[in-house]
Order: C-alpha cells, then structure tokens, then sequence
C-alpha cells in the first residue's frame, strides 16, 4: 500500500538516540499459496514492508560532501605505515594497513582532471527498490595517485575502457547515497546531465 | 594488505589426520514450492548414511558437533535457520554453529568441521549445508543478493550483483580473451561441456545438449555473458560427514584424507590495490616478468582479472598437501563456474594454467573426461556433474555438492549415485537413452574451489586416498 507524503517515515537523531516520526510499515494480510493442479494448500505469503535506520558513521563527509558538488577520499598520514600517504577512493574511514584514522582528501579536481574507465558494463536488469534508469552503464573509475578503483555509473554516452570521464554531482534534491554521484564523457555539454546534477 | 608477512603465509598444519567418510545431496531444482527446507537436508543426509548402509540414527550416534552452511538468512526471513535445521535432524543438545561467506558457504563449512576434528575438539562432525532463493519474487531476489555486495558503495546502484561482477569479466575479455571470436568460442565450451556432463547426472537442474552457437545465441545478460554462460539459481541440500582416523574407519574402510585451504580479499570487487602475484609450487617470478607488455593492461594483480583469494587459498592447500602441479597431481576437480569467464579466471589463481594463459585448459582437452575433438582422455577433468552452470548453485550447499562429487569418483562409486534408474524416477526426471558413465578410472586425488562472488571467500578442498599420498607426515 503506497504512503502519502504525510504518512512516510523519518528519523532524527535526539540527544544521541533515533527518534522516528511517521509510518515506517503497514501491515498486510497473509495470502494462501494453493495448488492449482491438486487444490491443496502448499503455503502461505508473508508480506512486509520494512525500513532499515543506517549509520553511515565516519563515510558520512563522503555522502554528505556528494550534495556539495565534491568528491573526497581519504588519505593515511601516518608516516610509519607501509601505505603511508595512499589515497583511498572508496572513502576509507581507516588505513586497513596502520588502522589509524585517514584524513579527508579533496579528490575532486583531480577527478575532473584524470578520471577514466578501467571496465564496464550494461546491465538490462535490476533488483527491487532500484531507481537507476535502465539500462544502467556500470563503469569502475580510475584517478591518478589513487590505490584503488571505484564503482559507478555513466549518465551519458556508451563507455569503453579507456574513456576519460568527469564526475557530476546530484546537488538538487540530493538522495545522500552513491547515486548521488555519476560520471559523463569529457567534454559533455551541461544540457546532457540528468536532472538534478550539476558539474 | 598488499604485502604479507612470514607469519601469515605459514602453511597451515592439521593436529591430526582428518578423513571424509560420507557425503549426500538432495535433489536440486529451481524451486521446490511443496517441500520445506528440513526436508531436502533429511533428503541429503539420509543419503550420506546410506551410502555407509547405515540407518541415519545410527550415523548420527557419532557426530560430536555440527556446521551449517546457509548463506541467505534473510531469503527465508527465519533468523537462527540453523537452529531450526538442527533440531528437525535430531542432533540436538549437540553444539552447533551457522556458517555464512557467501558462495563459498558450502567450502567454509567444510573448513571448519575439519578443524574441529584436526583440533581434537570433536572425533567426527557433520558440514551440511543447504539454500533457499524460491520464496521471495525475483526482482526482490536480486535485491537481496546485491545485499551480499557494499550496502554503501554498491548495492545502491542498481540493486542487481551480475552488475558487479561482469565488470571483471568485461575486462578479462579485453585484455587476455582480446576480443577474439576464437576465445568467445572457448568460454561456450565450457558452458557446452558443463551442461552435457549434467545430463548424466538425476541431480542436476539445468542438464543440456546444446552447441557453442546456442549459448554464443542465447540472450544477453551483461555483455559478453550471456544467458547460458551464467550458472544456476537453485534450491537443494548437501553433507558431508568428516572424522578423525579411529571413527573414520569404524564407520568405512574406505574413507578419505580431507584438507581445506581458505582465503579472502575485498567484497569490493574495484576495491582491489595493487601487489606482486603470489606463486604458487609450480610457478617461477620469471613466468610474470614483462606480463603487463605481453597482455597490455594486465600488469594490475589482481586487478579486475584475478582472485587472490582463489590464489590464497590454493597456496595453503597446495602446500598442505604436496601438491606441486595440479594438473598431474590430481585426478578430478570442480571448479566454481559461476560463469564462464570466471572459470577460466579460476584455472589461472589455482596454477591449471599460468596467469593469461587460462583458456589452453580448456583447448587443450585436459578438463574433459574424453575431449570430444581427439577422444583421447583429458588430464585433469573439471565439473563432471555439471557444475553451477549444469548442475546447481543452491549457494550454502555448493561446496559441500563438489566436494562429495570428487569424492565419489575417489571411491570409485560415482556410477552408484548417478545410474541407478529408480533415482532417475524418484526425482522426477528422465534418464537420457545416451546415458554413460563419467566415473574417472583410478581416481586418487581430487579438489574443489568454493568461491563467494566476487572473490570475496574462496576454499580449496583436497581430497586424496590414503595410499596415495604427495607429502610424508
């Protein structure tokens, strides 16, 4: 059953603790599964309707700084660590090497300057709760001085291996998830970019 | 990590002798609306106590301790299925513990009732493991399978897992597969063989004759894969039943010497930094100079195109075991074959074939039984009941399936389990007119890869029989 705007849920944090407001979950009946063929009862559908609360803890600058038109990774400082001075994009909160805390590192410019894709693919299918439009164009993004790779999507064009890409930010009506980020071909004009998304 | 110290490539070493003495499967299907989960794990391990012609109460008068595989708690939405399982077996009060690493479950399982019996904790113990992907609609299904990747960085795009993955095959294809007509033909044959071997197995969910054509014609999932290169959904049981030596041979004269070898890397499949290629017993640091000018974009281990837990997990068993050159070391494997491509990424992590060079295992005929180009016998076959693309991928039994099938060639009763015309019957399927026997004359040694998605957890399994032993202990 869909929720008005009034009945959806949403929480806040109150001196440290959750406080939902709103309907998070109406309950549905049970439907009997029945054999067509012997007319016998074989089992039941168990509806639900459910709403996780996440924390996005220490990556919370990350999502956050989406909507802001900025993309930042982290980066160790600990100068007595093998991976001292390793840029992470995912946003590690931690060195998995030193586990002491990365700093924040402000990768957008160089992002712009020398993102491209290291593979991709289309997909035609998604699964529920999915808001990407299909087909998706998966791409992994490659930034110079970058140990690793990052998992995304290209908005406009067809990709290929290879391609140089720049980011876009959803900073209209930000979702404060991942698909607040994509990518588009260099050199795309700003009339291609979907709604809400802005260089 | 990207470097690993002397301490963490220590080859592990089992306290004592640990022995494979049964094994049982359910029969696999897509779905089974009409049976509930407890019955296809009965199913299974009424299997396992028949193959030792005992009655399962008298089996379960010695298991000591119980492991259970099942990946997709919230398929079911019953927390503690384990618990639920366990009782309706009757193995309760005994201490019993949920095991989940994705596809790799079934091998995990079997990885720690090993080390309950090497520890001497227990003197024989039951791996079972089972999956239930039939009782939500598919698109929520996929939902929660792309659950199993970053819930952050991931999942959010697109809620789809094959989205995940087929990157890393996109890039294999370009780089070592080049794009080359001749290497798309290589991957449907694994698809072809796979499918066939199924046929002759009453198991088996998805048992075809078909050709390279049909699967390079079959739809597009995420290109290059398509349809008929992916592997099974399935629903299904498997166990097996490991001892120490004593029990081992009160309860068979034939049990078997059992190893598991485990490894991991990041769920985050771009996740991945760069580091030297692990080498295993058969390979040299000279085989990988140059790599990245032989194969231009390679030179990124494990990059995109290799598993290092595959690799890892190889490492320990191999050096467990004795086992140098796998391919004239053992008799028999079964490979995670997911999909295709990833097959030939595995021939490669676990030293079949050198890094690059993946596709000649297939091409050379050394993972058939009989190749069908030269009707000469193929060095090491691979997934002769099918696979996950011929036989099933019901996740949690996975690994426990593969390793009960090399077994069964071990004891050189694999006929036993796949001819008999009443199981055919039984399970409601047709026995082909063709049928034949893929038993692997003189079967000594065997392995099985147990693999999680993107690479996440992989288990080598390593059977042998005890007079056929590669390493003094």
């Amino acid at each position: 059953m869909p929720k008005t705007d009034n009945e959806k849920g949403y929480v806040e944090i109150v001196n440290g603790r959750y406080k939902p407001r709103g309907v998070f979950h109406i309950p549905e009946a049970n439907q009997p599964i029945f054999n067509k063929d012997t007319g016998k009862l074989a089992g039941i559908t168990n509806p639900r309707d459910m709403t996780y609360i996440h924390s996005y803890g220490g990556e919370a600058i990350f999502f956050e700084s989406l909507s802001k038109g900025k993309l930042i990774a982290s980066q160790c400082n600990n100068e007595k660590c093998e991976s001292c001075k390793s840029i992470f994009m995912p946003f590690r909160i931690f060195c998995p090497d030193c586990l002491r805390k990365n700093k924040a590192f402000d990768l957008t410019s160089i992002a712009k300057k020398t993102a491209k894709i290291h593979s991709f693919i289309i997909t035609y299918r998604s699964g529920a709760f999915n808001t990407l439009k299909l087909p998706i164009k998966f791409i992994n993004v490659e930034f110079d001085g970058v140990c690793t790779i990052l998992m995304s999507y290209l908005s406009y064009g067809d990709p290929k291996i290879g391609m140089r890409v720049v980011p876009i930010f959803k900073t209209k009506n930000p979702t404060y998830t991942i698909i607040d980020l994509s990518f588009v071909p260099e050199g795309t004009a700003e009339s291609n970019l979907p709604e809400g998304f802005t260089f | 990590m990207i470097k690993f110290s002397d301490k963490q490539l220590k080859i592990p070493h089992l306290s004592r002798p640990v022995y494979l003495v049964t094994a049982g499967m359910s029969k696999f299907d897509r779905a089974f609306p009409e049976t509930r989960t407890e019955e296809l794990t009965i199913q299974a391990f009424t299997a396992a106590s028949d193959f030792l012609k005992m009655t399962p109460a008298d089996l379960k008068k010695y298991i000591h301790t119980c492991y259970y595989g099942h990946f997709a708690d919230h398929f079911g939405d019953q927390l503690l299925g384990e618990s639920v399982i366990h009782d309706r077996l009757g193995l309760d009060p005994l201490g019993n513990i949920g095991v989940k690493t994705g596809g790799a479950t079934g091998g995990s399982t079997l990885w720690e009732a090993v080390k309950a019996v090497a520890s001497g904790y227990s003197d024989c113990t039951l791996a079972m493991g089972w999956e239930r992907m039939d009782e939500v609609p598919t698109d929520e299904g996929n939902h929660l399978i792309a659950a199993a990747a970053d819930k952050d960085w991931e999942t959010p795009l697109g809620h789809i897992y094959t989205g995940y993955y087929a990157v890393m095959a996109q890039r294999y294809w370009k780089i070592f597969g080049k794009e080359e007509d001749s290497f798309r033909d290589t991957m449907a044959e694994i698809a072809v063989k796979n499918r066939g071997y199924a046929r002759m197995n009453p198991h088996a969910q998805g048992p075809m004759k078909i050709t390279i054509d049909d699967v390079k014609n079959s739809p597009i999932v995420a290109y290059p894969l398509r349809a008929l290169d992916c592997c099974l959904m399935s629903v299904g049981a498997a166990c097996c039943i490991v001892a120490d030596e004593k029990t081992a041979y009160e309860l068979t004269p034939n049990p078997l010497r059992v190893w598991v070898g485990a490894g991991s890397h990041t769920l985050r499949v771009a996740d991945r930094r760069n580091m030297e290629i692990p080498l295993l017993p058969n390979e040299t640091p000279e085989m990988y100079k140059n790599f990245g000018e032989k194969y231009p974009g390679g030179d990124r281990y494990p990059g995109f195109t290799g598993f290092l837990a595959a690799r890892i997990a190889a490492y320990y068993a191999y050096n467990m075991t004795g086992v140098v050159n796998p391919v004239e070391d053992l008799d028999v494997i079964e490979l995670h074959d997911a999909f295709t491509i990833s097959d030939i990424q595995t021939y490669e992590d676990i030293g079949l074939r050198p890094y690059g060079q993946g596709r000649e295992y297939i091409e050379s005929g050394d993972a058939y039984l009989k190749d069908p180009k030269t009707g000469k016998r193929g060095k090491l076959p691979s997934n002769l009941c099918g696979g996950l693309i011929g036989c099933m991928h019901a996740v949690g039994a996975t690994g426990l399936m593969q390793v009960a099938e090399v077994a069964y060639h071990l004891w050189n009763r694999w006929d036993e389990i796949h001819e008999p015309k009443e199981k055919w019957k039984a399970f409601g399927r047709e026995k082909p007119s063709d049928w034949e026997s893929l038993q692997v004359p003189g079967a000594k040694r065997g392995l099985a890869i147990s693999h999680a998605g993107v690479g996440s957890h992989v288990t080598a399994s390593i059977l042998m029989h005890p007079d056929h032993l590669l390493k003094e202990e």
